[in-house]
């Protein structure tokens, strides 16, 4: 078990920069995430800090001392493939051993035929058996044992690799989208038992995904990447609630959140298609700013209902609706004065709140807004006040009907 | 709202398909295919057939001037037997199977960490030695064939095993072969097996060669095949009859001993050849395999 630290790394191939100074402190025993979409860079990171690949500039250090001149094997890091990477030929058992078998005998203790004359081979194979089965019975594959990969379902195949990567006890396991071969049922079942096996080992977990519920999921800290930098690093929540930048708020939450056009006006209040909002910003009048609004921070209602409860809100025609059974998601073509289209997810049916023309109107909480410049960076809180007019508390003075 | 789709109307109604017209055209396809692949295997196995009748038929019967398939005096025992009695038929099988058992040998172990380096690792120039290697595929035999001569006769080496393979030890077909192959296997497996420990060396042998099996036998039986058959180079190193290959010794019997024996002639033809093709047939599947797996078709 070691702490990870990656000092201003970066990574070209030419005049293509893959990654630009990683700064990364990943504590003794936690759990990181990176997530990003491919070819953000992420699997690359990983692959540095194994020793896989060599990066252009900075340090990777593990357990505080700087490992850039060690070999892959050297680094005691064990990493988890995508494709699982086992052995074809081997059998279960020759798989998970083979990490101990390489590191406790030498080479004439491992050549065909000759290393039958070895009688410390001999003492040592045992006593790797015995490590094996102990590695395979906390992930229950003592049964496959003497099988071939090839004869493995993915999920099986999943513990295997997982075994082998565990016999070494290695001071930080580095996972390069191990599930995302696996079913969908069978992600989700893996998804807790990767959370609990972190939890039993108390090991360094550095985990590369591209799905954000993986990431939000397992996660004691998240790493969002993109273009080869790190965008935003903190817990799952606070990437959820507090988004540093509009791409970090698209990537994370499903439903994706929505972006609407919005523009500083006068008095430095936010104006919605030409609707004051009761909230201030610091930023220059008319300068351009983007709106974001998650779809479960919109709540749909009837169009004369919301009329009638002087509600402003944003009204739309009903484009298309999702059944997940448990909720509704809307997705509504929003009327002028505004434009675009808006996704909600609400937990009752459509028809609920549209009228015989499929109208309805939707409502949000300001406070529930995410305001980001024009640059797409978040707007801090401390930029934004709650305009003194703003006496209404939850629904917002958006766009007149 | 989105525009609305239509999909394209047929212009023309498709024909009826009944059961006895989807028979007909298919019988007549497989005729059509089974004809044309017939000729083309008539072709290539009538030598083989001719070389077979003649070992069984008698002297006369050879030259005479009706053809006939099957001989009307059957003497095979005899033109076997003065084949066998004659030639040192052994010897020349002998000689054939340490021959190209040594060439492939030292071919396998040197084109496959050539082949892995140019497949698998990263290094500058390796595009280069990769242009050679295939310019190298162009260069036959008979171009380096009077230097090699020369060379091999000031060390004294003329008429010795090692003349006959030593050219043939570099193959560059074997490289770019096995280059083929090997850029197909997966490389989280080499990744992790990096990880794990293992040297380039043992990553090699130890991990990719036991997927490679199927590369490797199709290499054997190209590798076999030529040098078995190789004239050329056997003929221009080899004087000695007790060192020669199977083509070369048949060469020193025809002038030697059987003048115009062709029955006899065709007996020790058949029997050199025999081992050969009962090889490829037990590793015919294999070496399919081999070929589709490699992209060479």
């Amino acid at each position: 078990m070691a702490s990870v630290e990656l000092k201003a790394v970066g990574k070209s191939f030419g005049d293509v920069h893959v990654l630009s100074g990683i700064d990364l402190d990943i504590a003794d025993g936690e759990f990181l995430t990176l997530v990003g979409a491919s070819g953000c860079g992420k699997s690359t990171l990983l692959r540095i800090i194994a020793g896989l690949e060599v990066q252009s500039t900075g340090n990777v250090l593990i357990g505080g001392a700087p490992v850039d001149h060690l070999r892959p094997h050297e680094r005691r890091v064990a990493m988890v493939f995508q494709s699982y990477a086992l052995y074809p030929h081997m059998k279960v058992f020759g798989n998970i051993a083979l990490p101990l078998v390489m590191s406790r005998l030498n080479v004439f203790e491992r050549l065909p035929l000759i290393r039958m004359l070895s009688p410390r081979r001999h003492r040592v194979m045992p006593e790797i058996a015995r490590e094996v089965r102990a590695v395979a019975e906390q992930l229950q594959i003592e049964a496959l044992l003497e099988r071939r990969p090839s004869q493995l379902s993915g999920g099986q195949r999943q513990r295997v690799a997982l075994g082998r990567a565990m016999v070494r006890s290695p001071a930080a396991f580095l996972m390069d989208e191990p599930l995302s071969n696996l079913d969908a049922k069978l992600r989700v079942h893996m998804r807790s038992e990767l959370a609990d096996l972190h939890a039993r080992l108390g090991a360094t977990f550095i985990y590369v995904t591209h799905d954000q519920v993986e990431a939000m999921t397992m996660s004691s800290r998240v790493a969002m990447m993109d273009n080869g930098v790190i965008l935003q690093l903190g817990r799952p929540g606070e990437l959820y609630s507090r988004p540093a930048t509009v791409k970090v708020a698209q990537f994370i939450g499903t439903p994706t959140i929505n972006l609407l056009p919005a523009r500083v006006g006068a008095g430095h209040v936010v104006e919605l298609f030409g609707t004051a909002l009761p909230v201030r910003v610091k930023h220059a009048v008319g300068s351009a700013l983007t709106l974001g609004l998650r779809p479960e921070a919109v709540t749909a209602a009837p169009v004369a209902l919301a009329a009638r409860d002087h509600q402003h809100a944003l009204v739309g025609r009903l484009h298309r609706s999702e059944n997940l059974g448990a909720e509704h998601i809307l997705h509504v073509d929003l009327a002028e004065p505004a434009s675009g289209t808006l996704t909600c997810k609400v937990a009752s049916e459509p028809e609920a709140f549209v009228d015989g023309n499929r109208r309805l109107a939707l409502t949000f909480s300001p406070a529930a807004c995410h305001i980001f410049d024009s640059d797409g960076r978040r707007i801090g809180d401390a930029d934004v006040q709650s305009a003194a007019e703003s006496s209404v508390p939850a629904p917002a003075r958006v766009a007149v009907q | 709202m989105a525009t609305p789709l239509a999909l394209p109307v047929p212009t023309r109604e498709p024909r009826a398909v009944t059961p006895l017209s989807v028979l007909a055209r298919r019988i007549a396809s497989l005729l059509l295919v089974h004809a044309v692949l017939i000729a083309g295997a008539v072709v290539i196995l009538l030598p083989f057939v001719w070389m077979v009748i003649t070992s069984i038929k008698s002297p006369p019967e050879i030259f005479a001037v009706d053809f006939s398939l099957w001989p009307k005096h059957f003497s095979g025992a005899e033109n076997y037997g003065h084949a066998l009695a004659k030639v040192p038929l052994v010897r020349f099988a002998l000689n054939g199977i340490i021959v190209c058992l040594g060439i492939l040998v030292v071919q396998v172990l040197v084109a496959v960490p050539c082949a892995y380096a140019l497949a698998k690792l990263r290094f500058p120039g390796r595009n280069a030695l990769f242009t050679l290697v295939l310019l190298g595929l162009c260069i036959p035999i008979q171009v380096p064939a009077l230097p090699l001569y020369m060379g091999l006769a000031k060390v004294g080496m003329l008429n010795t095993y090692f003349a006959i393979m030593m050219p043939f030890f570099l193959s560059v077909f074997a490289i770019f072969l096995f280059r083929q192959f090997f850029k197909g296997y997966p490389d989280e497996i080499i990744q992790a097996a990096r990880l794990d420990g293992m040297s380039e060396f043992e990553i090699v042998w130890r991990i990719v060669v036991p997927s490679a099996w199927p590369a490797i036998a199709a290499f054997a039986v190209f590798s076999f095949v030529a040098h078995w058959n190789d004239l050329y180079w056997p003929l221009i190193v080899i004087s000695d009859t007790n060192l020669a290959t199977p083509p070369l010794g048949m060469m020193f019997f025809a002038d030697a001993e059987s003048g115009s024996n062709y029955g006899a002639l065709t007996a020790a033809a058949t029997m050199l050849t025999a081992p050969l093709v009962l090889a490829f047939l037990f590793a015919r599947r294999r070496f399919i395999d081999g070929i589709t797996m490699t992209g060479i078709k």
